[in-house]
């Protein structure tokens, strides 16, 4: 009865709540002034031709830095409590081999997959997308040979390797940017290039590639614990 | 209008799938759902000029999350046949 009436009491408040922000909204006409400074002066200061880009990676870069870190702490959670057991082969639960269709597919598809996810971080600051999307798009070409094959193994030297050396590359690029340029995770240390080519926007390129790697390994190492 | 007609559909969707999500008997179905709800959402960012949120949508919400719910499920019933 109480739990019945909280739920209820909670809901009322909820649609209030939504009800205020439904009455008072009103579209807004002009960017507000922080907005319009990004716009306005972001390709001019970064070089970066994707706005959102250079938000993200350096009017806000700090942020970028601390959602990897969640990442990579979650990361480091599921292959803590998922560790492998050894488990004995009898005792192994069998499994359903895995459909023709995508056996037949991952030849043709997985090169085009991880194509696309270096595609995507390394021209993440000319189109949309960037490091996490492209790194995403790594973890689901895993997520597909895991699917096609589940005996697959990642080669976890590789793995850590590659995971560890771009987060250390990353916060390397942001002191040199500390160093030799304004601030840390400042672009600007290397030359920013002609706006729109694929070698401008400073270290942004740099930077989305370590992220890409980085959250690529880590949710490709999540799979994998997962699996088994 | 084309616009406005195409964003309230995909919100039925979003909110159809989430409710699917909630109500259905099957774990699977509901997993199934809720990445449906994902790419619901993904195509709204798409369409409301959102594209980077869109792709990670895409990529994590109904992508990984989905299968990541699926192996969860099966590393947590029973096996069928045994």
């Amino acid at each position: 009865m109480i739990k019945r009436a909280t739920i209820l009491i909670t809901l009322v408040l909820l649609g209030v709540i939504f009800l205020q922000m439904v009455v008072t909204y009103s579209p807004s006409t002009a960017l507000n002034q922080l907005s319009r400074h990004y716009v306005v002066s972001g390709p001019d200061e970064l070089g970066a031709a994707n706005i959102v880009t250079a938000v993200v990676v350096t009017y806000r870069g700090l942020d970028t830095l601390g959602e990897v870190a969640v990442l990579f702490i979650s990361a480091a959670g599921v292959g803590l409590l998922l560790q492998r057991k050894a488990v004995d082969e009898a005792e192994k639960r069998p499994r359903r081999p895995s459909s023709e269709l995508v056996g037949t597919a991952i030849h043709f598809l997985l090169p085009l997959i991880f194509v696309l996810g270096i595609y995507i971080f390394i021209n993440g600051h000319l189109t949309p997308g960037g490091g996490f999307q492209g790194g995403a798009v790594l973890a689901s070409g895993i997520m597909l040979l895991l699917l096609a094959d589940p005996d697959t193994r990642l080669n976890h030297h590789i793995v850590e390797w590659l995971e560890s050396s771009a987060g250390f590359g990353y916060v390397v690029v942001g002191v040199l940017g500390l160093i030799l340029a304004g601030g840390f995770l400042d672009n600007r240390f290397i030359d920013l290039g002609t706006l729109g080519e694929l070698f401008s926007a400073g270290a942004i390129p740099i930077i989305y590639v370590f992220v890409g790697l980085k959250v690529g390994t880590e949710l490709s190492a999540v799979l994998e614990r997962m699996k088994d | 209008m084309m616009l406005l007609l195409l964003s309230t559909v995909l919100c039925a969707g979003i909110i159809i799938s989430a409710l699917l999500a909630v109500h259905l008997g099957n774990v699977v179905s509901a997993a199934i759902s809720a990445g449906m709800a994902s790419l619901f959402a993904a195509i709204i960012y798409l369409v409301l000029a959102a594209p980077d949120v869109a792709m990670t949508e895409a990529a994590i919400g109904s992508g990984l999350t989905t299968v990541i719910f699926l192996y969860a499920i099966r590393r947590t019933t029973e096996p069928p046949d045994k």
